[in-house]
Order: structure tokens, then sequence, then C-alpha cells
């Protein structure tokens, strides 16, 4: 079928990145097996478990339902462009290490995504607005208690 | 509790910089060079003969590079091993002849890249002819069609327990009851699937294994299956693994990409996509059928018990009929039952197999027990909470043998109990339910009080399967403490997320009186690691905790002969404080970590005799109270360390629409000395959430043709943040007599009690209504149902 | 569970995105936000010749207030009509409506045209469609032409755009009375789910509390999104008595052909139609007495 290769200019994680992809190209496998940014992770492929969340033009979305050639022009941040530009942990990122916000890791990029983008968008999130913007989250190692504990300690210490 | 230093205390996990900086490295991050990838043709049919298979076009398809059949897979290596005596029931990765379930693979295409070999996949022609299928377990326990003829029948595992007077306490009790209650098919179904890289150099003739696994004899079963010599597999154990809960054993896909590595000459990766994973990954859990009778007198003490359970495999097994063996160790619960009859049959039926999942079948026994406390609570008008109060074993009884052979090492489960009805308030909480009630809702409490045996003293596979005489259930540590003073200690097997690398480090800063963070654990591969027994069974804290413990004791002892040998004295003149060792009284002679270190790694001179050079220690181990057999009625001592967990669970149900919500939720905990309470507590809500998922929302549902009708994550429902609600853990700490900080497992908790009190809860919630719902998931359908029964 | 190969166009703009479906008919799909194609596709269940990626033309992406009506252009993301409070003010079944929709991620990729051209029986925006008696206009190299919601949805999963037509823009109607309240409840087993069955719910009341103008409906009972004129035209005049309510809920409840699946039976959907139908006529009237 489809050979033909579509050139792709992405700017990812700040860094203006060049390509040529199949169309079919998924942009998590784009991300993940041609810019070797396996930081973000495929849980499901369908669109339901989060793990693949990355931020396009500042907003969460699921990179396992868009393709890379879609990305042309546009902005994707992913859990490695989280950090701050020193290399160090963002305070988000560190939060989750001190509530012990994640055990095996697998979500955690997708969960930091969405934790992040709340944040960027509500400073002062209640309880349940946390849940609800990790509600597109699965994970199954933490029961979710110590991840929303990290969102609040977070949002409580971005002044 | 500051007994200790560094035990017990909140830390962060060594783990968590690398996973919130993505850079964790699961098994798909591995990429090798001319790595190849591997899809797979799976069956349509639930069961049927494989008549052809026509590959030319798979094979003329772009970047394919070969299509294996079981017709020559099956022929070169070994049917995958069995836990129960059953040398017809044979396994491979491929069909051979026949499929048996609707998912089996039946062919392997490799080809460049997973997207070309999934096209080619679709080219793959198979004939089939359908045959009978048989889906239902009663049916197949009656036998009419056999899902493996050659085995005569469809039964892997059928035995009666007889412990104590069962007989004489059923005729002499007060009051009988008898009811059924059925667990759900569900499992702890990981966010990353299994995979496996695999790789066979051919000039070192060694097989490189890395793969997202969580299982015993790994390597070994591997090496087996293909025919190789134990060293000349090399699993690395350093591969980061996204969740497992149990189920991770990718045995035969293992084997299958092992087996197109060293035929193709090149490595090959094979990662299940979820709908792989969720039909053909041979991962779902226990789907069980409990006939419970329960003999009891008027006052409320129970006398015995009944279980029959009936455990649908699907249709091949791994370790999975052993999930009826391992509550043998925990068969009467926390209660003070005397007489147990036990009979558990695992049969076979044309679904997907079954694996291990989170508590090897504990929490659909504690389940079933539970529901049996509240209905006699409930025959005898009595309340549920006192009913317990009565049977629980007392703290002063311990440690306590129960009549299928094992002894419970220590307990304070009326303490816990109190702590957990004190956290959830709960006279405020029935008055919360009684005014829900009165507003027209449907409200529930739920109590279940459960345990979660931890150690993983595997007697199961024993008492199960006599020809197996495995009583060896080991772990293990090495420690090295390099020239420069640094310590490292070395973890032989793969982790998912239990924080094996905190754990070992803060012991190892606990006995070495050094600071954990300076620690650093690696993990060996299988060709240089100790041995171990992988993170099952709730084992860790209890058998690596104690391995890194015993190997840091021997540096410590080699660290205080060096002093002695070098003040003249005996090891009991010495103090050592903080890695440094004075002579007691003369704090100025005094050798210091470093200076310690100098001589054990470079001044031999100064080296007592008979002590070898360096400062290394390995500790191997086996499982406290491990090394028996089975009597001839089948009793023996199955885990050492009995942690215990008591819920309270209020529910709500929507009277119109019977949608539950959990609106409070405790959890009161005791597994002795908690390492690092953090971690545990973590594991803990996880179970809980788990047990949510079992309890409510997961099912792996099948038509009656045998098709499996919730396999992607639309239908099969795991429990997000808005489903699980805000948990409270209430700990209490009993430690335990046998290990060296008095610490129990955990790995399993809060899964082993959640399903037991959520079933309570909407029991209770429905109670008014005077219907009662004994099958997991109690879906809203399901809760629907049972309440228009009433109407 | 990769895609099968196809071949892609970004279309500039909306005139070539028709001139592409006018030349690959049926072998062509518009790919907007991809929320639901791109699952299907995924699992092979789709596999078209040629995707037209509709989410760059601009044209397709604005909310404009009118007088009685907010065109909304097709490729508007779900999350900015979300955040829309003007538009929620205007049509507030619309931000009800979407706080059932999905999650987060999903609403900032989903657009609104896509979700109404899907016509999943059980979505809800169609379902608002249908209830407010939405406007769809639809685009082709030919010209372009209107449909009500109810022409629209022809079918579980289909509509009546044809092979050649792209969905451009959607006129929701807007409820001049002051005293409008509306209300949209669903059942689904998690929060983000598809509905179980949904019901959407508007009033408008006059000064004495009289209703002088009704609409609902309910998803998922049925193949397309059911509104219920008749039942609806019934309450005007009344004073939304509980009665009165929970009669016409009942009627629509009865008027309906729901299925089953694994997850409720037709006979769990149709006790569910009746409740939810009556909960949300309660509420839209609660909102209308406040308003």
């Amino acid at each position: 079928m489809s050979a033909t290769l579509h050139p792709i200019e992405v700017e990812v994680n700040g860094k203006k990145r060049s390509s040529q992809v199949p169309a079919r190209l998924s942009l998590v496998d784009w991300l993940r097996d041609e810019l070797r940014l396996t930081g973000t992770h495929v849980g499901c492929e369908h669109g339901v478990c989060g793990a693949c969340s990355v931020m396009l033009d500042g907003e969460a979305v699921r990179a396992c339902l868009m393709y890379a050639v879609q990305a042309h022009g546009h902005r994707v941040t992913t859990v490695e462009g989280l950090t701050k530009p020193d290399g160090g942990m963002s305070p988000l990122q560190d939060a989750f290490c001190e509530t012990h916000g994640l055990q095996c890791g697998y979500c955690t990029p997708g969960m930091l995504i969405a934790a992040q983008a709340l944040l960027d968008a509500n400073p002062r999130p209640t309880e349940n607005e946390i849940r609800e913007a990790i509600g597109g989250n699965l994970c199954r190692c933490t029961g979710y208690q110590q991840i929303v504990d990290a969102v609040r300690l977070a949002a409580s210490l971005v002044k | 509790m500051s007994a200790y230093r560094y035990i017990g205390k909140g830390r962060r996990a060594k783990e968590h910089p690398r996973f919130v900086t993505g850079r964790g490295r699961y098994v798909a991050d591995i990429s090798l060079l001319g790595m190849k990838h591997i899809a797979l043709v799976a069956s349509p049919h639930a069961s049927a003969r494989i008549a052809a298979i026509r590959v030319d076009a798979a094979l003329a398809a772009p970047g394919v590079h070969h299509v294996l059949t079981g017709e020559e897979f099956c022929a070169h290596t070994d049917s995958l091993q069995i836990g129960v005596d059953a040398p017809k029931v044979t396994r491979w990765a491929l069909a051979r002849g026949v499929v048996r379930y609707a998912g089996e693979w039946v062919a392997a295409v490799v080809a460049d890249s997973r997207a070309l070999a999934e096209d080619a996949a679709e080219l793959v022609e198979v004939d089939y002819q359908p045959l009978p299928q048989v889906v239902d377990p009663e049916e197949a326990l009656e036998g009419r069609i056999l899902v493996h003829p050659e085995h005569g029948s469809n039964i892997l595992y059928r035995r009666k327990f007889v412990w104590g007077p069962v007989e004489e306490a059923f005729a002499g009790a007060d009051h009988r009851l008898s009811f059924r209650a059925s667990w759900g098919r569900s499992a702890t179904v990981p966010i990353e699937t299994f995979g496996v890289v695999a790789s066979w150099d051919a000039g070192t003739q060694i097989l490189d294994i890395w793969a997202s696994i969580q299982m015993p004899k790994y390597p070994d079963q591997t090496a087996r299956a293909l025919r190789l010599p134990g060293n000349a597999v090399r699993v690395h154990y350093d591969v980061d693994v996204g969740g497992s809960y149990g189920v991770k054993r990718g045995i035969k896909h293992t084997v299958l990409a092992a087996y197109l590595a060293r035929r193709l000459g090149a490595p090959m990766r094979l990662i299940e996509d979820r709908l792989e994973n969720m039909r053909g990954g041979d991962m779902q859990g226990p789907d069980r059928v409990f006939d419970m009778q329960a003999a009891f007198d008027r006052d409320g003490t129970i006398r015995g018990l009944r279980i029959r359970a009936v455990d649908d495999v699907g249709a091949y097994a791994g370790r999975s009929p052993l999930q009826l063996g391992k509550p043998v160790g925990a068969i009467c619960g926390p209660y003070r039952i005397p007489a147990i009859e036990y009979e558990p049959v695992s049969v076979m039926t044309n679904k997907t197999p079954q694996e291990a999942v989170r508590g090897f079948g504990q929490s659909p026994t504690n389940f079933a027990i539970e529901r049996t406390v509240d209905r006699v609570a409930q025959y005898l008008g009595m309340d549920r909470i006192e009913l317990r109060r009565k049977n629980l074993i007392r703290k002063d009884e311990f440690p306590y043998l129960i009549p299928s052979g094992s002894t419970y090492d220590s307990g304070d489960f009326h303490t816990v109990l109190e702590k957990a009805l004190a956290a959830a308030r709960y006279p405020e909480l029935l008055v919360l339910r009684d005014q829900m009630r009165k507003a027209g809702r449907l409200a529930g409490i739920g109590i279940a009080t459960c345990l979660e045996p931890s150690g993983g003293n595997s007697a199961f596979e024993v008492l199960m399967n006599p020809k197996n005489e495995t009583t060896t259930w080991m772990d293990s540590c090495l420690v090295r403490v390099d020239l420069s003073g640094s310590i490292t200690g070395v973890i032989n097997n793969s982790s998912s997320g239990q924080g094996h690398e905190s754990l070992v480090s803060t012991v190892l800063g606990e006995v070495l009186e050094r600071d954990p963070s300076t620690i650093r654990v690696v993990r060996a591969d299988s060709l240089t690691a100790l041995p171990s027994n992988s993170p099952v069974g709730s084992r860790m804290a209890i058998m690596l905790g104690g391995a890194t413990a015993g190997a840091a004791k021997r540096i410590k002892q080699a660290l205080l002969a060096i002093a002695a040998h070098n003040f003249e004295c005996s090891p009991e003149d010495l103090e050592y404080r903080g890695g440094d060792i004075s002579l007691k009284g003369v704090p100025s002679k005094k050798l210091s970590w470093e200076a310690l270190v100098e001589i054990a790694h470079r001044k031999f001179h100064r080296l007592p005799g008979g002590l070898e050079p360096g400062l290394q220690a390995s500790f191997v181990w086996e499982v406290p109270t491990g090394g028996g057999l089975p009597t001839a009625d089948g009793r023996i001592q199955m885990y050492p360390c009995y942690a215990f967990e008591a819920h309270v669970v209020l529910v709500e149900i929507d009277p119109g629409t019977a949608k539950p919500s959990i609106r409070s939720y405790v959890c009161g905990h005791d597994c002795g000395v908690m390492i690092n309470p953090d971690i545990v507590h973590g594991m803990t809500y996880g179970g809980i959430a788990h047990g949510i998922g079992a309890a409510l929302y997961e099912k792996f549902a099948y038509t009656a043709e045998g098709q499996l009708a919730s396999g992607t994550f639309m239908d099969y429902l795991i429990p997000s943040a808005m489903e699980v609600p805000d948990l409270t853990i209430v700990d209490h700490c009993t430690p335990s007599p046998l290990t060296e900080f008095g610490q129990k497992g955990s790995g399993e908790a809060g899964y082993l009690g959640a399903p037991a009190a959520i079933a309570n809860a909407v029991n209770d919630a429905l109670s008014p209504l005077q219907v009662s719902i004994e099958a997991l998931p109690m879906s809203h359908h399901a809760i629907w149902s049972s309440m228009k029964e009433r109407a | 569970m990769k895609s099968a190969a196809f071949e892609y166009t970004r279309a500039a703009s909306i005139g070539e995105a028709c001139e592409l479906l006018a030349r690959h008919g049926d072998g062509a799909k518009l790919l907007a936000g991809g929320q639901s194609l791109v699952p299907m596709m995924a699992m092979r269940l789709l596999r078209p010749a040629w995707l037209i990626d509709i989410n760059e033309i601009a044209a397709l992406k604005f909310v404009a207030a009118e007088n009685d009506a907010v065109r909304v252009g097709a490729c508007t993301r779900q999350a900015v009509v979300e955040r829309d409070s003007a538009l929620a003010e205007r049509v507030p079944l619309l931000r009800q409506a979407l706080a059932w929709v999905g999650h987060a991620q999903t609403r900032n990729r989903g657009t609104i045209g896509g979700s109404l051209a899907h016509a999943d029986p059980s979505a809800e925006l169609p379902l608002v469609a249908q209830v407010l008696g939405a406007r769809l206009l639809l685009r082709s190299s030919k010209g372009k032409r209107t449909l009500d919601a109810a022409s629209f949805f022809t079918g579980a999963m289909s509509t009546a755009i044809r092979v050649d037509e792209c969905l451009e823009e959607i006129e929701w109607p807007v409820w001049r009375e002051s005293r409008t309240g509306s209300a949209f409840t669903e059942l689904c087993i998690r929060h983000g789910d598809f509905a179980v069955v949904a019901a959407a719910a508007q009033v408008a009341l006059d000064d004495a509390g009289r209703c002088v103008r009704a609409a609902f409906g309910l998803a998922a009972v049925g193949q397309t999104p059911l509104a219920f004129p008749k039942l609806a035209a019934g309450l005007v005049g009344s004073f939304l008595t509980e009665d009165l309510m929970r009669a016409a809920a009942n009627d629509a409840a009865d008027a309906c052909e729901p299925g089953g699946d694994l997850h409720a039976s037709a006979e769990y959907r149709r006790h569910l139609a009746g409740v939810l139908a009556a909960r949300a006529l309660r509420e839209a009237h609660e909102k209308a007495k406040a308003a």
C-alpha cells in the first residue's frame, strides 16, 4: 500500500525536529521509536489508558490517537520536556517523588502530563478537579491516592 | 517505633527519580541492532481443528522474514510446564493441530516492523474445522466435550480435604446454612502488556532475554523448553516492569521469541498489543464458584466450614490450578474454626488460560469466607462485628495452628479491627447510613477481616502434585563494599514497582549503619545471580529483606573480625558505630570505615587469617518454617507470616439507576514492621483499587460461543481516580517472630480484603429489600437485576 | 494495533477537502479529532484508503453568536466549546452535556462536528442536537445544504452525510425565553464512559411558572438519539408537576426500543430511560424556576 513518506517539522520539548514519516505512524510511536523519547509509554493503543499522554500546543492529548504527520507545525511536550532547563525535576515531578505518587512508573509520564496541564490551567485545583483531570489516566499500582497527594502538594508549592 | 534508624521511617524511593523523568527502561525501550518484530495470528474459534495454514501471501508481503506455525515450533521445543500432574495437557505458544480457545496463537509473523508484521499476519490463511466447545465449567465437569481428550477429562485437579472433626461439627451445631458465591474472571491487567526481547549470540552460544517478567524459575523453564542447558540462558533482571501483580509469567511468549531468535539469527521483539494481551496473553485470573456451608451455634461460634471451590482455568494451565492450593494456608481465615472440609476442583474450558493473580487465590477465598460470616450473622440476627469479635483468633492464642496445618505466626486481629472502626468513626457511619436510608437511598456498610499470608512458601506445589517434591523457597542478596567504601547490593530478580531497591538500601543502611542514599542497588542477570524465587506471594520484605540483612551481617562480622585482629582483642570488646569500630571504653582506639575497607581490600598483612580478601558477602536462605512435606491428609505449613487487614466501607446505591458509589473507605492494616511505610501504603492503596475493580467493574466476559466480549479497555473496565475514592489506611504493628526486623509481607495488601468488604457493603445496602448478590463483579446491571427481584 | 496503511492529505481548505472527497468517494474518510476514528483504525475495524485531515482548516473552527442561534464550526474542539462561557449562557445544554463526554484529553482533540458525524446512538452531543433541533450545514464541491437534526441522524453510526460531503457547521438554537432551564444526566459505568442511557431536557416557564416551551430526549435507547416533541408539547401549559414529568418520562421510556449489550439489558435501559428522563426534566425545571 502506501509507502509515501510525509515531511514533518515538529517542535519537541523546545527543539525543532524534522523527519519523514509514513502516514500511519502514530505520534507516540514516532516519539518513541524515531526520536528515542521513550518516556512516553504505550498501554492500549485505543485511547483509554492515557499512558501515551503528551502535550500538544500545551494541552494534554493521547499520542496514540494522533498520527505523527498531524503534528507537523505543532509543539509537542513529553515527560522529558517537563524537567527544568537545567535538567532538574520540576516541582510536580519532585512532588511525585515526595508523596510516593508512583510505583512501577509506567503510567507516571502520562499522569505528569495530565497533572501539569491541569496546574497550568488551574493552579488551585480541588481534590475533585485533580481526580477528574487524571480521570483519563489509568493506574494499577497506586490506587491514585498518593498521586492526588502529589498534585495537591505541587499546587501548594507554586506561588 | 524508633528502635530503628532507617527502617520504618518515611523516605523517598530510590527508583522514583528515573521514572518521573521518563528514564525508566522497560522492555519496549530496548532496541537491538537488527531487531525484528513479531505479530501473532490468532484463532477466531474457541475450538477447532487446524486443517491447513497457507503462508505464501504473508511471506511475500513487504518486510517479512518468516512465518512460523505450530508444526515446526512444537516439534523443536518442549511443552511448557504445568503445576499439577497432568502430563497429557500439553501447551506451546503456538497451537498444535487444534485450537482450544478464541485468541489462541496459531502462527507468528516476523517482519522489519510491528506494523508490517501485522499487515502480513492478516494475509496468513488458516482453514479451521470448528469443533464442539465447552464454555460453562459445570458442563465441563460432566466431560461430554473434552478440551484435552488425551487427558481423559476436563478436571485437572480434584481432592477433598477433611481437617478436624467436620462431620461432628455439622451434626452437633445448632444451625447450618449453605449458599453459593462466585468470583468472576478478572485479573490485575497491568498498563504495560507483556513483552520480551530475545537475542541469540552464536559466538558465545548465549541466549539473552529482556522481559517484563515476574515469574519464578523463568530462566530455567525457558531453557528447558528450548532444550538448552540452564547456563545458555541469560535473563537480564534490570528491565523495569510496568506492573505485574502476579500475571506476567510470559513463558510462552519467551520460548517463541527465543526460538525465532535462534532460528533466524536475529534479535526478536514480541510486545503484546492490548488485543493480544487480553485474549491471548493467558493472563486472566481465578474464575471460581464456591459452594459454602457453615455450621454454627446460636451464640455465634462457628464450628465448621465446608468449602467446595470449582475454578475454571481455561484451555491450558501453567501454575493456575495451584491457586486453589495456596488458600489452604489460611482456609479458615482469621477465625477459630476447628473443622474444615475443602474440596478444590480445577476444570478446563475453551477459554483463555488463567494465570497467577495477586494473592494467588486468597482474595476469592477471603470473599467467600467473609460472605459466609455475614450470612451467619444475618441468620442469627447478630451484629456482624460482634460475630467477628467472637470468632477472631485472639492475640494470646498465637502462634495458632489451623486445621490444615499452617501456623499463624502472630497477630492482634481485634486491635486492628478496633482501629479500623475508630478511624471510620463507625457509630457515626451507622448514623449516616441510616440517614441515607431514611432519605430513600440505599446505603450499606461492609466489614471484612481477612488474612494476607506472606512469605511465599509455595508448599501448595507439593500439596497438589506429590510428584513435585520442591520444598526450597529461597532468596538471596549479594553485598559488595568496594575499595572506595561504597556499598552495592545486588538483587537477583526483576521488580515491578515494589520498591526493592529502596528495600535493600534501607536494610543495608540499617544493619551497616550507613546512609541508604549512598547505597547503590543493582541487579544481576540469571547467569550471575544467586538463587531467587521472584517477588511472588508477598515474600520480598521477608525474603529479600532477610537475605539482605543476612549478607549485611556477614559484612559487619568481617569488619569486626578485622578490627579485633588489629586491636588484638575479641569482637565482644568492640563497639560498631556508623561503620567505624572502636575499642569499648577506649574511643581513641578506632578504625574508621575507610580504614577497615582499606585493610580488607589492600592490606592482606593486617587481615585476620581465614578471612577472604575484599569485602563482600552473599546470603541465601530458605523461607522460615519451610522445608516440610504435606501429611497424608494434606496438612502442611504454607506461608510463614500472616499479615491482617480490616476493611470498613460505606457504599451508596442510587435507588433509581442502581449505580454503586463508595462513600467512605478505611483499611486497618497490620503487616508487622514496615521497612518503608510509604511503599507499603502505596501497595495497599493499589490493592484496594484492584479490589474495587474486581468487586464492581472488571470481568473477562465470555459469550456462549467462547468469544471474549470484553477484550478491550472499552469493555474491560478498570477503575479510574473517579471510581476509587479517598482511602484511609490505619496501621498496626504485630511483629513477626520469624523475621529479622519483625516484618511481614504486604505485596497483596488491600486486594485480599477489598472485594469481600465491598460485597458485604452492597449486600448490607440491599438488605432492606431482602435481596442479595453473591457474584462478583457486582455490576450496575447485576445490582439492578437484584433490586428488581424484590419488586 | 497499528493502523493499516493509508494515503493522507492535510486539507488546507473546506474546498480542498470536498474536492478530495469527491475524488476518492467512499474510499476516503475525514479525520477530525480522531478520538473515535483512530481507535477503530488501530483495531483495523476501519481501513480507509485515504484520510483527509481537516484539523488545520481554520474556517471550520469558530463560535459565532447570532440572534436565535449560535453557529459552531464543525472542527471546533469540544474543550473550546466547554470553556466558552458566553456560549454556555446561550446554549447551556452543550456545556452540561460535555461534562459527560470522555476526558479532558479527548475533549482537547475531539470536535463538535466529529461527534455528530460519528453518530454513536449513545453519544451526548447528538442527543443535544436532536433535542434542540440543531441544524447541520453540509458542504460539497457541488454546493451546500442544511439538514435538521432529525433528518441528519439516520441510524446507528450513520447519518445523511453523502460520500462527497463535509459537515461544515452546526447551528444550535438559542431559547430567548428568560426563564429557561436545562439539564443533562447520564448513567455511565465509569466517569467518562459511553452512556448506558443519557437524558437531556430543556424547559422554559412564564412568570407564573407555567411551562411555555419544553424539549427532552434520550440517548442509547434506539438507533439514533431520540427526541420526544409530542410528549414535550404535552407538558406545555402545565406547571410541570412531579406526576406530569414522571408520566412524560415513562411514556418516553415505553416508546423507545433499547438494545442489550454486555453492560446493560434492554430492560435495564428502558428502566433507566424513565428514571433519567424524569431527572432531567426535574432538574431543568428547578433551573428554570431559579432563572
